[in-house]
């Protein structure tokens, strides 16, 4: 199976300040891949490197095949990238937020109107499509959002933050969601701070401070660190580091 | 002692009924948690009861004083903590502590030691002169609190504090809120994570503008009328859909297991025959123990339904 | 008093924390100052004419002295065609044409050698002039300052001891004796800069507040909306005071514009034309929500009107009558009279008092609706 995302000792540093410090990892094709980290940990500084909005300090990586220093421009049209903070136009409908998304990916308008009809019958966005997006409900906003990040048929899906501050019910059914373009061979790149979220996912990386500090299957985690579950595990790993750190 | 009385609130925009008939009520040292959907009415209510919205209909009281005839007696007591962050990003930590220590009419010396006890369980101290729209998610939603607690607030609500909250930061607001509640500060609180409802003394559920239940977190439980079980299985998309093909089971995906959610006092042994056929041994199944997001979202649903 | 003073420190910190801003409110006087008094120079000059001389005797080339020594028109240096004088004008070689046709010298022995009134001849002598249009403030200034010229050079060449008949007019200019229109737009640009400061910012700083929800913070503690309003608009107050004393200081040492009345008197004026000015900025920020919208919102209703309607630039009696009133409740319209008529008449009150009167009147209405609709709700 090729790899999605390969990246080797990826760094990112401002003036004096290591935003991302020499991570290596590997995500496989079709993967759910969670990329956890406290704020301020560099998750989405080394997130905008991999899509190509960032140029790296030093260190190598891939997405999708294509190299992140030259490809640029094939990295892409290959990736879909969707955030809370992602402004959807608050002023324009559902429906002219997706083609207006579908158009910047230079879709033909026949392939665009089908993938809309498609997209809004499996996200359930069909009642909503002429609301304006600013008025929508936060999980009709979420959803509208993957649905324009994914109108291209992307092969790589990077979701930062996707159901912050989003209920319950509406995670669950937004997980499902992603759990079916997993399915169908999309590869997911997510962060989170639902830890219920991260045990979704094939394999977890934590990082703290810009480094990656435990990278693996969710539950042979938990086993190893012997915690009840990935919430603790999390807040002992990265409470332990933070004393390490406070220690020097 | 009563310290907040909310009595049949009702409150319109337009045509939107965004609550209806709402009555809630917490004593002096109590830790309320009000969890519900986006868009349930959390936020209407918490405005009105800080009296930045005009209400239609109903009585609000806190600390023994009505809203409309003694808001000013009532603002000293007060502290609001709004969702989304609200502060001055381009001043420092401390002086957006200083600013608010301002607007509550605080002696120098009485703030700095106020600041020196916040900086303390905050940890911000070591940020004093950073500007507050350079901290961290976890960091911003420190000082915003902070800054509610210049004053000593005897009532203390906040708007979902720890979205977008890291799990770290997340569990030292709490420490935070715990502290205070021991000092005797009421505090309602909403919040989207159900485990934080867990650490409340009491929970109320709300949905389109009305209460649907409300108790002590882990008596609210029994309200939770099915089964979970765990299956140890690769939830394919296969498995998935001959599963929700069966009568009587709800199944969803769990991350790399399967939960199946069954009428309570169900006899999980008729569904053995259907379940072996589809690769699935009587030995991998397991009940576990329902949560309140398990509850959540059965009311959710009934309550769609 | 206690709590104004901390809301005003903090809006200074906002200030002071935004040096872009800052800037461009300090630079933003010297600069209008510079472009009015240089760029947008309301004294014509230098209007380039053509002269096509058919005459060719000494009366016509004095005649052309006379127009190239007034210092107003200047001389063509290309040839021009002398068949077509409208191709001179379209091509742009001159904002003029002089036609001088044949019969000008005659004409003026004639004048010179005329005994008594009733004998000058009725066979008049014209003189070409064709000005082009577009610019209209030029057309107008090439017309009248070509009749002065004619008029002179008549006069000149009558016999002594005779005079036109009919009605003379003795013009004499007080005040402003060069006519120099800097003394006319700095008291302008002082009007028009306390306004823009005092409203704009103001409106922009409340909408910012509601913006980023920091008003929802603001408001749930013990404070009034009187003191959020004092405090937040006095340090506006003083930045808008500051650009006053630029322009003025701006405009008198590179303009040489006069300050005859009291200083006092003036500082007055101005804090009661900026608490007007601040009134409207805080009822625009009662209505709009956004930054962008109270920009854009300031803009039309305070500078507009302050450049437009306050007979800075236009004449307020040349105006149709609807806008007229209108004029009537723009502050800017009674500051400008008290300004020009402290610095450049040295009027006291005794004068001003009926401009005082309105303006006092007009910010004590603005001020108390706008209070009264700063509302310490969320909507």
């Amino acid at each position: 199976m090729p790899d999605a995302v390969t990246i080797e000792k990826l760094t990112k540093k401002f003036g004096d300040f290591t935003a991302v410090d020499q991570i290596s990892l590997t995500v496989g094709e079709g993967e759910v891949f969670g990329f956890l980290g406290a704020n301020g940990a560099g998750k989405t500084t080394a997130i905008r490197m991999l899509c190509g909005l960032l140029l790296p300090t030093s260190g190598n990586g891939t997405v999708g095949g294509f190299d992140i220093y030259r490809d640029n421009e094939n990295i892409k049209k290959s990736i879909g990238y969707m955030s809370q903070k992602f402004s959807l136009y608050g002023d324009l409908t559902a429906y002219e937020n997706l083609w207006f998304y579908g158009s910047v990916y230079q879709l033909k308008k026949k392939v665009l109107k089908d993938r809309i009809d498609e997209l809004s019958e499996e996200l359930g966005l069909h009642e909503f499509l002429n609301r304006l997006a600013g008025n929508l409900p936060l999980g009709w906003r979420q959803r509208l959002a993957l649905a324009t990040s994914v109108l291209h048929r992307p092969k790589i899906l990077f979701l930062d933050e996707p159901t912050g501050g989003v209920d319950p019910v509406f995670r669950r059914r937004f997980w499902g969601m992603l759990y079916d373009l997993a399915d169908k061979g999309t590869t997911l790149f997510v962060t989170t701070h639902y830890m219920d979220e991260a045990e979704y996912c094939h394999r977890i990386s934590i990082m703290h401070h810009g480094r990656i500090i435990e990278l693996g299957n969710p539950s042979d985690l938990i086993q190893k660190y012997q915690q009840p579950n990935l919430e603790e595990l999390f807040v002992q790993l990265i409470s332990k580091k933070s004393e390490e750190s406070a220690d020097v | 002692m009563n310290l907040v009385q909310i009595s049949n609130l009702d409150k319109s925009y337009g045509q939107l009924k965004a609550v209806s008939n709402f009555t809630l009520s917490a004593d002096q040292g109590e830790l309320l948690a009000v969890a519900g959907p986006d868009g349930a009415g959390k936020t209407t209510i918490f405005r009105t009861v800080c009296g930045l919205l005009e209400y239609d209909n109903g009585t609000i009281n806190l600390a023994g004083f009505d809203i409309d005839k003694d808001f000013d007696k009532i603002k000293p007591l007060l502290g609001y903590m709004p969702q989304n962050f609200s502060l001055y990003p381009d001043l420092s930590v401390e002086e957006n502590l200083y600013f608010y220590a301002g607007l509550f009419g605080m002696k120098k010396n009485e703030y700095q030691q106020k600041r020196e006890r916040l900086y303390q369980f905050s940890g911000l101290g070591l940020f004093a002169k950073r500007r507050a729209g350079k901290l961290s998610g976890g960091m911003k939603q420190k000082l915003a609190l902070s800054c509610n607690l210049i004053h000593d607030p005897k009532i203390l609500i906040l708007d979902e504090p720890t979205t977008g909250v890291d799990p770290v930061s997340r569990r030292q607001l709490w420490d935070i809120l715990k502290t205070l509640k021991q000092d005797g500060s009421t505090i309602i609180v909403s919040t989207p994570y159900m485990d934080e409802v867990a650490l409340a003394d009491r929970a109320i559920f709300v949905h389109n503008g009305k209460k649907l239940i409300e108790g002590k977190p882990n008596e609210l439980l029994s309200h939770f009328n099915s089964a979970i079980y765990k299956i140890k299985a690769v939830p394919s998309s296969g498995i998935m859909d001959q599963l929700n093909q069966i009568e009587g089971i709800t199944s969803r995906r769990f991350g790399s297991s399967i939960h199946l959610y069954t009428r309570p006092q169900q006899n999980m042994e008729v569904y053995y025959n259907r379940l072996s056929q589809l690769g699935i041994s009587a030995e991998s199944i397991s009940p576990i123990k329902p949560e309140l997001e398990d509850l959540f979202i059965q009311l959710m649903e009934q309550s769609d339904a | 008093m206690y709590k104004i003073k901390f809301i005003a420190q903090k809006e200074l910190w906002h200030i002071l924390r935004d040096p872009r801003s800052l800037i461009i409110a300090i630079l933003m006087p010297i600069v209008m100052t510079l472009l009015y008094g240089y760029a947008i120079n309301l004294d014509i000059k230098n209007i380039k004419l053509a002269v096509i001389d058919f005459d060719k005797t000494s009366a016509s080339s004095n005649l052309m002295g006379r127009f190239y020594n007034s210092g107003y028109f200047s001389e063509v240096t290309d040839p021009v065609s002398i068949n077509d004088p409208e191709m001179i004008l379209k091509k742009g070689q001159a904002n003029a044409v002089l036609i001088i046709r044949q019969g000008l010298g005659e004409a003026i022995q004639k004048l010179k050698s005329m005994r008594n009134l009733a004998s000058v001849s009725i066979d008049n002598y014209e003189l070409g002039l064709i000005v082009d249009g577009s610019d209209a403030n030029m057309a107008a200034a090439a017309g009248s300052y070509s009749s002065i010229i004619i008029s002179q050079v008549i006069k000149d060449n009558l016999p002594l001891g005779f005079e036109f008949p009919g009605i003379r007019i003795s013009r004499q200019v007080l005040y402003n004796p060069d006519l120099k229109s800097s003394h006319f737009f700095v008291p302008g640009l002082i009007a028009i800069i306390l306004m823009m400061i005092s409203a704009l910012l103001t409106s922009v700083t409340i909408a910012r507040e509601k913006e980023s929800g920091t008003m929802e913070q603001l408001l749930t503690t013990p404070i009034t909306p009187r003191q959020i309003i004092i405090g937040k608009t006095l340090p506006y107050v003083g930045l808008a005071i500051l650009d006053g004393f630029l322009v003025l200081g701006f405009g008198g040492f590179y303009f040489g514009v006069p300050f005859i009345g009291s200083t006092l008197l003036l500082f007055v004026f101005g804090v009661i034309y900026v608490i007007a000015a601040l009134a409207i900025g805080i009822f625009i920020s009662t209505i709009v929500k956004t930054q962008q919208l109270a920009m854009m919102g300031a803009m039309m209703v305070t500078v507009l009107p302050s450049v437009m309607l306050s007979g800075f630039i236009f004449e307020i009696k040349n105006m149709p009558l609807v806008l007229q009133i209108i004029t009537h409740i723009v502050p800017a319209r009674y500051f400008l009279l008290i300004v020009r008529g402290i610095m450049l008449k040295g009027s006291g009150i005794e004068l001003l008092w009926v401009e005082a009167a309105f303006l006092i009147a007009l910010a004590i209405v603005l001020l108390s609706v706008a209070t009264k609709l700063f509302k310490l709700r969320v909507s």
